[in-house]
């Protein structure tokens, strides 16, 4: 017995055995959580694949909304990013700048904080009351693309500055103060050293948000998007309609729908926005690849 | 030590530096001449760099640092000095850690004169090699100035940062620690170049190392506890000829 001091013990045995039962456990747990997402994909690429061809990515929707494409939606869901994102993304980097660079750490500030993670967690459909109340009606904007697009941008807002915030800190405090000693400003040491190498993390930061806009339905039903139009959307005043909306329609509103067209639309909805989160997953890759330090 | 106004760089009284309310420094008089090495030795948590980071005002952007006493630089009281970002390019700063930024070896060094509105590619061509070469490192880097310079080794990037500091032809150079990450051969030759330095600028030589406010120094303060505790010639302090038991216990390592 005491010729082998190495021998395993009856307590490491034990342990040993421990950690296969756990390993083992952890990774069921894991392959809980990804199977949700395959049976969505695939029952959608099943029942919803046949359907897919360019006449039902660039046509109209025809005979109730029973056949033809889904262009007009697919069309006013970009539009309808697009213009929140172009709100969104300045204040929103705007504000992260503001909070990482220039605030000290005091009691406004903390309010600004706190402001921001309550937006986050407003629920959307009460962002859709708001936006109606405040854009369409207050505002005087009616029901249109830019009302849906303000109410989806301060619904993303919160993502942004977050996104924006974590990637300005993560560069280094002594390239800052680097700066500062040779006399730089505040702003030029942003400009030259420290948004240079924020950039494609505020990037990614972004088009995770986009993707999660597209997804949205409650904020743009009451604010701009409609259940069908037959031309479509000429300038941001003009109503749209969008995809989101078009699946809740077609899957739920409207009878007489083939079986294939609402998986179709999901199927496109979601295509979407896997297209998105792979570029931002590319984004992040080539981000660590650049690192410079 | 008798001319303290005249040809004094530096003139610092009565400084007080709190954070909060924890008292890093108080009580600190000295003058630094122009042209000397004025060599800060003592113990870590000593008020050695929040001295350093009060004369280029950087206070200013750092949190809870509140300053009082008057600072004088170059006759002019600092903490009245409102473009403070001339006064910092006045003055040139090296920390303990090298920080090369994530820019190339050239841009490093344009960078501040770029900021300052040199935008003449002769012009900067001529600051970047004259800086690194009086940096003593011209030779290693120069078929590479295209490279990052934070993906330079240690002892590279720290003379980098004095490329750097150089860069703005400041009137006063403050070394805080800088041998701290660099092996000893690069440690000479920067020495080296300090001493070089010396005839066209003032430095102040913040460092643990006893030894090397002996080899540079031309008179030396010793910190201790947040109070400047005795400032004399360095080789007086070096030979014994202290005021203060503390300071002589210091410099022979007998301490704490």
């Amino acid at each position: 017995m005491s010729s082998n001091i190495y021998a395993a013990t009856d307590l490491n045995l034990r342990k040993q055995k421990n950690e296969k039962i756990l390993r083992i456990l952890f990774l069921m747990m894991t392959l809980m959580l990804i199977a949700p997402v395959l049976i969505i994909l695939i029952t959608l690429i099943a029942k919803g694949g046949p359907i897919l061809s360019s006449e039902f990515l660039f046509e109209f929707p025809r005979n109730g909304m029973t056949e033809g494409g889904i262009f007009p939606a697919l069309l006013g869901t970009i539009w309808l990013v697009a213009v929140s994102l172009l709100v969104s993304v300045p204040l929103g980097v705007a504000a992260a700048l503001y909070l990482s660079e220039y605030s000290s750490d005091n009691w406004f500030t903390r309010l600004i904080n706190l402001c921001i993670i309550n937006l986050a967690g407003v629920p959307s459909i009460v962002h859709a009351l708001h936006g109606f109340g405040a854009f369409v009606i207050f505002a005087g904007m009616g029901t249109s693309i830019l009302a849906a697009s303000l109410t989806l941008a301060i619904m993303t807002m919160p993502v942004v500055i977050v996104a924006t915030k974590e990637s300005l800190q993560s560069v280094p405090h002594s390239f800052r103060v680097a700066c500062w000693n040779m006399g730089a400003t505040r702003w030029q040491t942003i400009r030259q050293v420290v948004l240079p190498n924020a950039t494609s993390g505020i990037l990614t930061g972004i088009i995770l948000e986009v993707s999660r806009t597209v997804g949205e339905t409650a904020p743009i039903m009451f604010t701009g998007a409609a259940f069908f139009l037959p031309f479509l959307p000429e300038s941001i005043m003009d109503q749209t309609m969008a995809l989101s909306l078009h699946l809740f329609v077609v899957a739920t509103q409207v009878p007489g729908v083939p079986d294939a067209l609402p998986y179709g639309v999901a199927l496109v909805l979601i295509g979407l926005v896997l297209l998105l989160n792979a570029v931002s997953i590319a984004f992040r890759m080539y981000l660590r690849g650049t690192k410079k330090w | 030590m008798v001319d303290t106004t005249k040809n004094s760089q530096l003139s610092v009284s009565n400084l007080e530096i709190r954070y909060g309310n924890d008292i890093a420094i108080s009580g600190v008089n000295l003058n630094v001449q122009k042209n000397e090495i004025f060599g800060i030795i003592g113990p870590a948590n000593s008020g050695k760099t929040s001295f350093l980071t009060a004369l280029n005002r950087m206070d200013q952007m750092t949190e809870n640092m509140n300053v009082s006493g008057d600072i004088l630089f170059d006759g002019i009281n600092v903490r009245k000095w409102k473009n403070t970002y001339g006064l910092r390019r006045q003055i040139g700063v090296v920390f303990p850690l090298p920080v090369g930024l994530p820019l190339t070896v050239y841009n490093n060094v344009a960078m501040a004169p770029r900021l300052n509105g040199v935008n003449n590619n002769d012009d900067l061509d001529e600051i970047v090699e004259r800086c690194l070469r009086r940096a003593a490192l011209w030779d290693e880097v120069k078929d590479r100035l295209n490279s990052l310079g934070s993906l330079l080794s240690g002892g590279q990037q720290q003379r980098l940062t004095i490329a750097r500091a150089l860069s703005q032809e400041p009137a006063l150079l403050m070394l805080d620690e800088f041998s701290i990450a660099v092996d000893p051969i690069t440690t000479m030759r920067i020495e080296d170049v300090l001493v070089e330095l010396k005839k066209d600028m003032t430095i102040i030589l913040v460092t643990n190392l006893v030894q090397q406010a002996q080899r540079l120094a031309d008179r030396t303060a010793f910190f201790l506890n947040g109070r400047c505790v005795e400032i004399g010639e360095t080789k007086d302090l070096f030979n014994g000829r202290v005021k203060h038991q503390e300071t002589n216990d210091y410099i022979e390592g007998r301490f704490g």
